[in-house]
């Protein structure tokens, strides 16, 4: 596998180490320079891309808490092989949003203040509350990894230990989180458009996320099982894709059911700057794929995954972007495009995501486990199951459920 | 304070007395910034004041995550520079606009009206107005000027609009007004409605224990339920082959 992934990795890794590169200097000049000069915030615009990036960062890492609840406290073994990959996806989610935040805040050297100067009344607040928290879970998740690593098992049994509660924590926190960062936005209903400012933003977000979160992991195992070995069978894979599609179905019918409720149907009506931005969010990211999903066709084929789960991933993009910057853009007298000094910095950070997970996944054991498991996952599942489930290779038109 | 935009002639001495007392740069603007904690716009024949509003259930203070903002006692919206972490929400749910950032500071810091918080500590007037020469701007206690206000819509009820605005907008606010011309075209917003801001996200954060204690017994009960199922279909698997059950593994 590795012989087979090298040659691509290189041509990656130019790419990456040069938009570390010029993320790194777009870094140093927002440092020396400050906000104003190297980005188009404003005062009417106070929050931008890197906002954005956050809810993506978050949004992406929910498949950590999602797979972790899954397999854990709602005992489907079966996906055993791809919790590793979520918690690192999740950690290294997490780790670039802090980083993210620290960049974009005024004050970046007063980044602790919020874990010693409360506000309980202030959504910010719980969400650098839960960023800080959950991250020590993830960490502690993720320790395991290391430990078992460089062999010092001593706290592994401590973390074991311990393991049950720190994921119930995990996931309620996760909930608490995704669901806050629609809940920031609660406070301005005179600013947001109404195609997305409804008091129903914290559970659309956490509706959402659980469609995204479980994309990215499905695109990774896709991804990731690229060398002939399969991190996930034919049958699993399906499987989560129709929780995808399930997910997606829950969401676009809340969605619509809520702009009903509050009488803003009438917006898509005309085509306007934010009814196609509208359109392009909900047909890219939750129609067209659950029409895909729908078909077993498409669930059991390698194509039509990617597909879907790439549609899926880039509605939620769009999703988290029309509700940080579209929809509080005042078209055509106020808009907001980021200064290249800001996307540079995203790209940065997004390519650094990409290098640590590559290199983790290369001298971390995030998939031996998996070796390992494997064979005793699939004997679980044959005596554990009533009806036993057939782990074959990749068969087309297996379905069982 | 109360603002009385029929009164209200333009001189811009307010802004000129402001600026005095902030030490900030003495010319002139048309609108509020970093320089001009106070500014007239002009509507065809009206001024309309801006400033902070002063609210009495601040938006910008339930936002803050670090407590910067405080809404003290006696009417000021006060800031502190060496809490604040930079986050620019107060900028983002401001329902007025007011906040203004230092963009161009690597340190940088919001700058407000401050209703010369350390004037009315001393008993005096706010700058703006006692510069005002024609009363335009009065300083008082709240409700007395609720009453004036209420006083001079009755006694000349064609002359103004029936609103105070202020009354009760957003939760009510230290500053009302009183037009000749209704206050939707005047730039005031009227999608903001009067239950204060902050009730909206209060309503989602007050949520946020009933997620922990719920969720955690939910939960707790989802991983007893199918681990207990887990078990005994391992159980029974394991009894039909005849083997002794192995001992469920913890990942
Ligand atoms: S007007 Fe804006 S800045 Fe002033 S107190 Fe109200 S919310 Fe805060
Ligand atoms: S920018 Fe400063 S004052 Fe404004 S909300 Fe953030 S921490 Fe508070």
């Amino acid at each position: 596998m590795k012989i087979r992934l090298l040659p691509r990795i290189t041509g990656w890794q130019a790419i990456s180490t040069t938009l570390i590169l010029a993320g790194t200097l777009a870094a140093i000049a927002r440092f020396t320079y400050g906000l104003g000069a190297t980005t188009n915030l404003t005062d009417e615009f106070p929050w931008g891309l890197w906002i954005g990036f956050d809810f993506l960062g978050i949004g992406l890492a929910a498949s950590g808490f999602t797979i972790v609840a899954a397999v854990n406290i709602f005992h489907a073994k079966e996906y055993e092989p791809i919790v590793r990959p979520a918690i690192l996806t999740a950690f290294i989610g997490y780790l670039l949003v802090v980083l993210v935040l620290i960049i974009d805040l005024g004050r970046p050297d007063h980044f602790w203040h919020p874990l010693v100067m409360w506000n309980p009344h202030s959504v910010m607040c719980e969400i650098s509350w839960c960023l800080m928290l959950y991250t020590s879970v993830l960490s502690l998740e993720f320790a395991p990894i290391i430990l078992e690593k460089v062999k010092i098992t001593w706290p592994i049994k401590w973390i074991h230990a311990i393991s049950l509660p720190l994921m119930i924590v995990g996931v309620l926190l996760s909930t608490l989180h995704q669901s806050s960062f629609g809940s920031l936005y609660l406070i301005v209903p005179n600013r947001l458009h109404a195609l997305w400012y409804t008091p129903l933003l914290p559970v659309l977000f956490f509706i959402s996320c659980i469609a995204s979160g479980i994309a990215m992991i499905l695109l990774e195992s896709l991804i990731l099982s690229r060398g002939g070995r399969e991190l996930l069978s034919t049958h699993l894979r399906a499987n989560l894709a129709k929780i995808i599609a399930i997910t997606l179905a829950v969401y676009f019918v809340v969605r619509v059911e809520d702009l009903l409720a509050r009488g803003a149907l009438h917006e898509l009506t005309t085509l306007t700057y934010y009814s196609v931005a509208f359109y392009t969010e909900l047909l890219v990211g939750f129609v067209v794929p659950f029409a895909l999903l729908l078909s077993e066709r498409i669930r059991t084929s390698r194509l039509g995954l990617y597909s879907a789960t790439l549609m899926v991933l880039a509605g939620f993009a769009f999703n988290r972007m029309n509700t940080a910057i579209t929809g509080l853009e005042v078209y055509p007298t106020q808009t907001y495009f980021p200064s290249l000094i800001e996307i540079f910095i995203m790209l940065g950070i997004t390519a650094l995501g990409f290098t640590v997970f590559s290199y983790v996944v290369k001298y971390l054991p995030i998939f031996e486990a998996v070796e390992e498991a494997g064979p005793q996952v699939q004997q679980e599942a044959a005596t554990g199951r009533p009806e036993p489930i057939y782990l074959t290779r990749d068969d087309g038109g297996m379905e069982s459920s | 304070m109360l603002i009385d935009l029929t009164l209200c002639m333009g001189c811009n001495a307010c802004q000129a007395a402001c600026k005095e007392e902030n030490h900030l740069s003495p010319n002139e603007e048309k609108n509020l910034s970093l320089t001009a904690y106070t500014a007239l716009n002009k509507y065809s024949d009206v001024y309309v004041r801006r400033l902070c509003q002063h609210c009495d259930v601040p938006t910008c203070v339930s936002v803050c995550p670090v407590g910067a903002l405080v809404k003290q006692g006696d009417g000021p919206v006060a800031y502190d520079a060496d809490k604040c972490i930079g986050c620019r929400y107060c900028l983002q749910a401001c329902p007025y606009h007011v906040p203004k950032y230092e963009w161009s500071s690597t340190k940088p810091r919001i700058q407000k009206c401050r209703f010369c918080a350390p004037r009315l500590a001393k008993g005096q007037l706010p700058a703006c107005a006692e510069a005002c020469p024609v009363g335009a701007t009065l300083f008082g206690d709240r409700d007395e000027l609720l009453l004036e206000a209420a006083r001079r819509l009755g006694a000349e009820p064609t002359k103004y609009v029936p609103r105070i605005y202020g009354k009760d907008d957003v939760g009510g606010t230290s500053m009302f007004y009183l037009s000749s011309v209704p206050f939707e075209q005047l730039g005031f917003d009227s999608r903001l409605g009067r239950v204060p801001l902050p009730m909206l996200t209060m309503s989602a954060l007050s949520k946020v224990p009933n997620v922990l204690s719920v969720g955690g017994v939910v939960l707790g009960g989802i991983w007893w339920i199918t681990n207990r199922r887990t078990e005994v279909a391992a159980f029974e698997a394991a009894e039909k082959k005849g083997e002794t059950p192995r001992p469920e593994e913890k990942p």
